[in-house]
């Protein structure tokens, strides 16, 4: 077994022999996502496991060993993790776990701290914990992140993000239940496979992968009638999480509405560029910025990939890409807020409003510091660029009910029906002057495009 | 024919409209939690009185969410109902305030449509009040009454209803009148509501009060009027509003009989996530019945016994404890009852009634312990007052003289220690203002389900299935039990639940312990809400301990009391006597202090023979009419040494800087940084409580820390002096003090000018610079100042820059080297007069008076010298801590922490803004350092709270453990 080993300041090291001994396990924040991540790990030799155990006890576990005040996704990660070990799964004296440090300035880069501190208190000071950060800040002989390793996760960032994009603009309106879910399904399988021969990660492959996606969901059958459009934004946990937001994506999809949720790249963009602004703002090692520059040019060419595969698909609405993003905050938040979303939060309010996806559900862990400021902070700010924008905040932590967020998401819903039949109505009236466009049944048939309706009904027969 | 039902938090309301809209029937009512029941009886009536079977139906309410699921009648949110109904019945209304059981809402009708609910904070609602008029013991109607004739007005904290109860109850015991209180109480619903739900946009034009709350209480009403400056309307049917909505919303035509199938079909199905019951049988109840019967007190016959004896009392939140015991510690006589709101005729009838009964009993000895220790104290003379915590230790010796933890449930406070290994208090743990789970809280529930607060509670103790309602807020347990009610949780399941759930309160979120072993083996329990099995089980339980509970758990403080006083007697005891108590008289009135600028609401308490207690100041001035003698105190030096930065007029103009946050510390770099360059700095004057209300209407996020809210009030304030540029820079990091890996500042203190830019108004009317500046980067500083400041004015020369950036941050060294040095002074001259040391630690900003309440002056009150942590942060070498060490500010919190280890006579005291998120992380990390080295920590939470009876518990505990 391998020999427990600690650095000078008596953190447990992951050593090259637990690496091959030691079973790894990780938090789950994405469910697609997560699973490719997990495969990518797996093919570079590390026997990882992401959890997906939700019951009421991670909730528990976290309250037990966790600072109450700290932010709900430090409580749910570590419960998670905790509940994980108590629950004889897993052998404790050959685990590890695994959790990521973004080195900003908000708290979520102590969670590695807190949650040494919790398997202090519940018995397992024996098992190491490996922190996965590009900021230098904790490293271990048994783990490092390799540029190749990298390049794997932003591809896996890529397809999670198309199929997650894709399955949310189709689900709502698909004709069979389940198809765009299921597809979804077949394609992790699809990708999963692909890694394991180390293919589908990077080049032709990868963008042809794209584009069969993106055929293979526009060719599910739909009927695209007016809906609600919703965006959720918010703390990065929360915002993916269902443990976390209390399935708020489920919710949605259950009050009829079409839910948009801005991808994970725009995220890892925007890391790498809070280095760049660092030092345009303060100055700075002008080595660090090339290093940076280059690694954030092949995420934006990755990011292209997944625009481009979209192009040929007009009913799809394709996210803007990270730069306008960028430039949409221009005048609203400054880039040096960079702690937390930072302005990036903002951004994606701003630019859901822009792409017709003006309600927006902005999620935060309660008493979230920097949403504090991009959230909260600038939901002002953005109603007065789009004075159609309706947002709503929601805070989970453990003692938010779900009654009282749905109550508010409700409200949110109720302005926006409102403001969606206001806009069919006007449509409407607007076709009334012309001959032959005098109902909103009309204006639906206008509104999908042409060729939609015919096709996907023939695809119906078909599929039966 | 159209129905609207609106099922809220705690109402059940419903209209009928015939087909012209008029209203032909109509009811008000409370639900009870009934809410499936009372929903049917609704049905049933409206098809009764409309004879129809078929009407337009839509329900609403955040209760009628769950019905309306269940039975598949259409809902129509709740403010979106008010916005129809106000739409059809008010067109010109601008702006609706609507306030409900637990919610509160506003209605932005015009200039921009925008409807507004209260967030994860429930105060300020139906339900606040009704706890507040509980708390007055009296009824909300009359509580209304009483606030016309009201004649001063208390600052209550309006953040929330478990808050602003522990400032109201300190306020009560110190005599304060109803009347005054009950206005208070009504002002702080309309600051809850305004800063919570307008954010930033002004109320303004025709408004509108609906909802239960405006409509019963017309003091509430002219209390908005008041704060906004205008008269609002409450109009006809203002608690219809919502069901009038529902009404008008209604589109689907329902089959009442069907409805009315569906829902008495309706069976809960027992779907809920639960808990081991507290006990498996019969006999393992019985067994831990006869273990507890174990843990009395002798008792004496009153009527046979003469002699001396020893008079204790704990005067508490919501209740009072007296004890009368023998020399030997048995009990004569004992009376434990509820203060309802005033503990003083209370004290009076007990001691006349046991003078009368008991002639051969004489009183050589009394002590008063509790909130109202001061002025049970004062009232009726008694020799001496304790701190609660010594109180409950000498008690709990008593039943374990090697009790290792002691741990008290009362009705408003969770009170906790350990016992260090000399015996002395250690480790205190209070609960925090918004950590509710007490006493109280079981009490507002067996209320709500109509039972005594006994009956309840016992009906736990053999459920079946608990239900699991964690460890939350009052207010929001309401809805959770609400949901269990609604998945079928019995009443015994979710009293066992409620049970349970204090426990868990205590266990993690006050004490914040995940095993037995972090506490002792050797555990006391009491307090009132102990005397509960459930929750004494529900303890043994989850601590998977045995522990003592003694038969007399309520009386505990004032059994603590009355031991301290015979150990302490000198033969004779001053108390009133039998004669001095025909002729007691108490009056209260209330007094401006006005000895200094703080200006403090006094209370003064007249007793007979012009014996006087004052209660509500800060400092000792207006008992003593001495000035506090600040010269141990370094936040007093801190305070006067920024005012030496005056400003100096210059040709380039004039720069305005608001003096809060981080300003506290980098006002000495800025000013003399823009003085160099010709720029006159003027600073906002020094934070008070009306700055403060000032900027509220502007602030964003209701949970954001109070400092960042204040500087809302400091930036107006700035632009109501015509000042043209206001100089507020966004700062991600601080200076680099290499004392950890990284150097910070939090993301609220970094950000916050993108907040006041974005959410002021009239921040458009001034020049406001809220660049990204590197004050990290000495060399790189200047340049990109430069660049920054050639945005607003004409281009510096980088050489003036340069040499002006060079003074600058000479300067700020210049500066932190005066506290150090006045430092060092303190402590030479506190030892030299033997006083004791306290580092007082924070932020920079805690030196803010209208921040820190005057705390600073309550420890100097105790003869103790006051330093600040970075007097002496810098005197440790950089170690390893258990937390990523990353903010400035909080690394030397962590320094400061490890130096006190090292130096016997000082100890640590840290100050905690409510709402620091980055705290969570900080104070525990301080303590483990404390603890580490044998030190006690001692935290004090603060907000815009203005009571310190709290914060006095914890301080004079600190240094009765310390004189120990």
């Amino acid at each position: 077994m391998a020999e427990l080993k600690y650095t000078k300041d008596g953190r447990l090291l992951f050593t090259k022999e637990m690496r091959r001994e030691y079973k790894i396990l990780v938090p789950n924040m994405l469910p697609v996502h997560f699973k490719l991540f997990e495969k990518v790990l797996q093919k570079s030799g590390y026997d990882i496991e992401v959890l997906t155990n939700s019951s009421h006890r991670v909730v528990e576990e976290g309250l037990k060993y966790v600072h109450n005040d700290t932010c709900y996704p430090a409580l749910l990660v570590i419960g998670q993790m905790i509940d994980a070990l108590n629950s004889g799964k897993y052998d404790v004296n050959k685990t590890a776990l695994m959790i990521t440090q973004t080195g900003g300035g908000c708290r979520a880069s102590n969670y590695i701290h807190l949650l040494r501190k919790a398997l202090k208190s519940a018995g397992y000071e024996n098992v190491p914990v490996i922190s996965v950060n590009m900021s230098g800040l904790e490293s271990n002989p048994g783990f490092s992140v390799t540029p190749a390793l990298i390049m794997q996760f932003v591809s896996g960032v890529v397809y999670g993000d198309m199929l997650m994009l894709l399955n949310n603009q189709v689900k709502a309106y698909e004709l069979n239940k389940g198809e765009s879910e299921a597809l979804v399904n077949s394609w992790v399988e699809r990708l999963l496979e692909q890694f394991s021969h180390g293919k589908g990660m990077i080049g032709e492959d990868f963008r042809s992968n794209l584009r069969q996606i993106a055929d293979e969901f526009d060719a599910i059958p739909v009927k695209r009638v007016p809906k609600v459009k919703v965006g959720v934004v918010g703390e990065i946990y929360v915002k993916y999480s269902p443990l976390a937001n209390n399935r708020l994506e489920e919710f949605l999809a259950s009050q009829d509405c079409e839910v948009m949720v801005p991808g994970l790249m725009g995220f890892a963009l925007f890391k790498m560029d809070n280095r760049l602004d660092d030092i345009n703002l303060y100055g700075g090692s002008t080595v660090k910025y090339k290093f940076v520059s280059f690694l954030k040019d092949f995420c934006t060419k990755m990011e292209s990939a997944m625009l481009d595969a979209l192009k040929d698909h007009p009913n799809f609405a394709a996210p803007s890409p990270y730069a306008h993003l960028r430039t949409l905050v221009n005048g609203v938040i400054g880039y040096g807020s960079k702690m937390g979303e930072g302005w990036l939060l903002t951004a994606e309010m701003l630019e859901l409003c822009e792409s017709g996806y003006e309600n927006i559900v902005c999620t935060q862990p309660f008493g979230c510091l920097p949403n504090h400021i991009n959230g909260k902070g600038m939901i002002g700010k953005i109603r007065r660029v789009f004075p159609n924008s309706n947002i709503t905040p929601i805070d989970y932590d453990p003692s938010a009910t779900k009654v009282n967020q749905e109550n508010r998401i409700k409200l949110m819903l109720a302005v926006a029906r409102e403001n969606l039949s206001e806009r069919l109505e006007a449509g409407s009236t607007e076709k009334a002057q012309h001959p032959g466009g005098d109902t909103i049944e009309v204006v639906i048939e206008d509104k999908i495009s042409d060729a939609d309706t015919p096709k996907t009904e023939a695809n119906a027969t078909a599929a039966q | 024919m159209r129905i609207g039902i609106d099922v809220g938090s705690t109402t059940i309301k419903y209209v009928v409209l015939d087909d012209r809209n008029n209203i032909i029937h109509k009811s008000y009512e409370r639900h009870l939690s009934q809410i499936t029941e009372k929903t049917l009886a609704v049905l049933r009536t409206v098809r009764e009185l409309t004879g129809e079977r078929k009407a337009l139906l839509s329900i609403s309410g955040s209760a009628g969410m769950g019905i309306s699921e269940a039975c598949g009648i259409p809902l129509v949110q709740e403010v979106f109902a008010s916005r129809i109904a106000l739409k059809n019945l008010l067109p010109d209304a601008d702006v609706a305030i609507e306030l409900g059981g637990e919610d509160a809402k506003i209605l932005f009708v015009t200039g921009g449509m925008e409807f507004r609910m209260n967030g994860s904070c429930a105060g300020g609602t139906g339900a606040f009040i009704d706890q507040m008029a509980t708390l007055l013991n009296i009824t909300p109607t009359e509580m209304n009454e009483a606030a016309k004739s009201a004649e001063r007005r208390y600052t209550i904290a309006s953040r929330c209803g478990v808050f602003a109860k522990t400032d109201i109850q300190p306020l009560l015991n110190q005599g304060a009148r109803t009347s005054d209180v009950s206005s208070s109480i009504f002002y702080a619903v309309v600051n809850q509501t305004i800063a919570g739900l307008a954010q930033g946009r002004p109320i303004k034009g025709n408004v509108v009060y609906l909802g239960g709350p405006l409509t019963f209480f017309s003091e509430l009403r002219s209390a908005f009027d008041d704060t906004l400056k205008l008269t609002g309307v409450c109009p006809e049917n203002s608690l219809y509003y919502v069901a009038i909505g529902a009404a008008y919303g209604a589109d689907t035509e329902i089959d009442l009989d069907k409805a009315i199938d569906t829902l008495s079909g309706l069976k809960a199905v027992g779907n809920y996530n639960s808990i081991e019951p507290l006990f498996q049988n019969r006999e393992e109840y019985d067994e831990f019945v006869k273990r507890h019967s174990e843990n009395t007190i002798e008792r004496v016959d009153p009527d046979t016994y003469e002699g001396d004896a020893f008079f204790g009392v704990d005067s508490g939140s919501t209740t009072i404890k007296m004890v009368v015991i023998t020399p030997d510690g048995k009990i004569l006589r004992d009376k434990y009852s509820s203060n309802k709101g005033n503990p003083v005729p209370h004290v009076k009838e007990f001691l006349e009634h046991f003078y009368w009964k008991y002639p051969k009993i004489k009183i050589v000895g009394a002590t008063s312990t509790g909130y109202g220790e001061e002025l049970i104290k004062n009232a009726f003379s008694l020799d001496s007052g304790i701190v609660e915590t010594t109180a409950h230790l000498t008690a709990a010796r008593k039943f374990m003289p090697d009790v290792e933890f002691v741990i008290d449930i009362g009705g408003q406070d969770i009170k906790c220690f350990k016992i260090g290994k000399k015996g002395e208090v250690d480790s205190i743990f209070l609960n925090e203002a918004c950590s509710s789970g007490c006493g109280s809280f079981l009490q507002t529930f067996a209320e709500a389900l109509g039972k005594p607060i006994e009956e309840f509670a016992r009906l736990g103790l053999f459920a079946d299935k608990p239900v699991d309602l964690g460890s939350r807020c009052t207010v929001f347990m309401n809805s959770s039990v609400k949901q269990a009610q609604k998945d079928g949780a019995s009443i015994e399941n979710i009293s066992a639940g409620l049970s349970i759930s204090v426990v868990k309160n205590a266990l993690y979120k006050v004490i914040r312990a995940s095993g037995p072993d972090e506490l002792g083996r050797k555990i006391v329990v009491q307090g009132g809400t102990f005397l509960n099995d459930a929750v004494l089980r529900a303890f043994e339980q989850e601590m998977g301990a045995h522990v003592v509970r003694p038969a007399i758990a309520g009386l505990m403080g004032a059994y603590g009391a009355a031991l301290y006083a015979s150990r302490h007697s000198s033969g004779s005891s001053k108390i009133l006597n039998a004669a001095q108590l025909a002729d007691f008289f108490h009056q209260v009135k209330d007094a401006r202090c006005g000895l200094c600028s703080n200006n403090c609401r006094l209370t003064v308490n007249i007793f007979d023979n012009n014996r006087k207690f004052i209660s509500g100041n800060r400092c000792d001035r207006p008992i003593t009419h001495r000035k506090a003698d600040d010269s141990l105190n370094i936040y007093d030096y801190k305070l006067k040494l920024l005012k030496e930065y005056q400003p100096v007029s210059g040709e380039r103009g004039k720069i305005g800087i608001p003096m809060g946050l981080n300003m506290f510390e980098l006002l000495p770099f800025w000013h003399t940084l823009f003085t160099k360059l010709g720029f006159e700095v003027v600073t906002s004057p020094l934070s008070n409580r009306k700055m403060y209300l000032l900027g509220q209407a502007t602030i964003p996020s209701d949970t954001v820390c109070f400092p960042a809210k204040l500087m809302h009030g400091h930036v107006q304030t700035l632009i109501d002096q015509g000042i043209q540029t206001i100089f507020y820079p966004c700062l991600s990091y601080n200076f680099d003090e290499k004392m950890g890996d990284n150097h910070y500042n939090c993301p609220v203190v970094a950000y916050y000018p993108e907040v006041i830019h974005a959410n002021m108004p009239d921040i458009e009317k001034v020049d406001f610079i809220n660049d990204y500046l590197g004050i990290h980067r000495p060399k790189d500083f200047p340049k990109k100042f430069q660049q920054v400041m050639s945005k607003y004015f004409d281009i510096i020369p980088l050489d003036e820059v340069k040499s002006a950036a060079a003074a600058a941050y000479n300067e700020y060294s210049r500066y932190l080297e005066k506290i150090r040095v006045r430092g060092e002074e303190i402590i030479e001259e506190a030892r030299a007069k033997g006083m004791h040391i306290i580092v007082l630690s924070g932020r920079p900003y805690h030196v803010d008076p209208e921040i820190n309440h005057g705390i600073d002056r309550i420890i100097s009150g105790c003869g103790a010298a006051i330093i600040s942590e970075d007097v002496v942060s810098n005197r440790v070498e950089k170690f390893p801590v258990k937390v990523l060490n990353q903010w400035t500010y909080h690394s030397r919190l962590y320094s400061a922490a490890k130096y006190v280890l090292t130096q016997p006579d000082m100890n640590l005291v840290q100050l905690v803004s409510f709402g620091c998120g980055i705290d969570a992380i900080t104070t525990d990390e301080v303590r483990s350092i404390l603890e580490s080295g044998g030190k006690i920590y001692t935290q004090i939470k603060i907000d815009e709270i203005t009571n310190l009876g709290a914060v006095k518990i914890r301080l004079r505990s600190l240094f009765a453990a310390i004189e120990e």
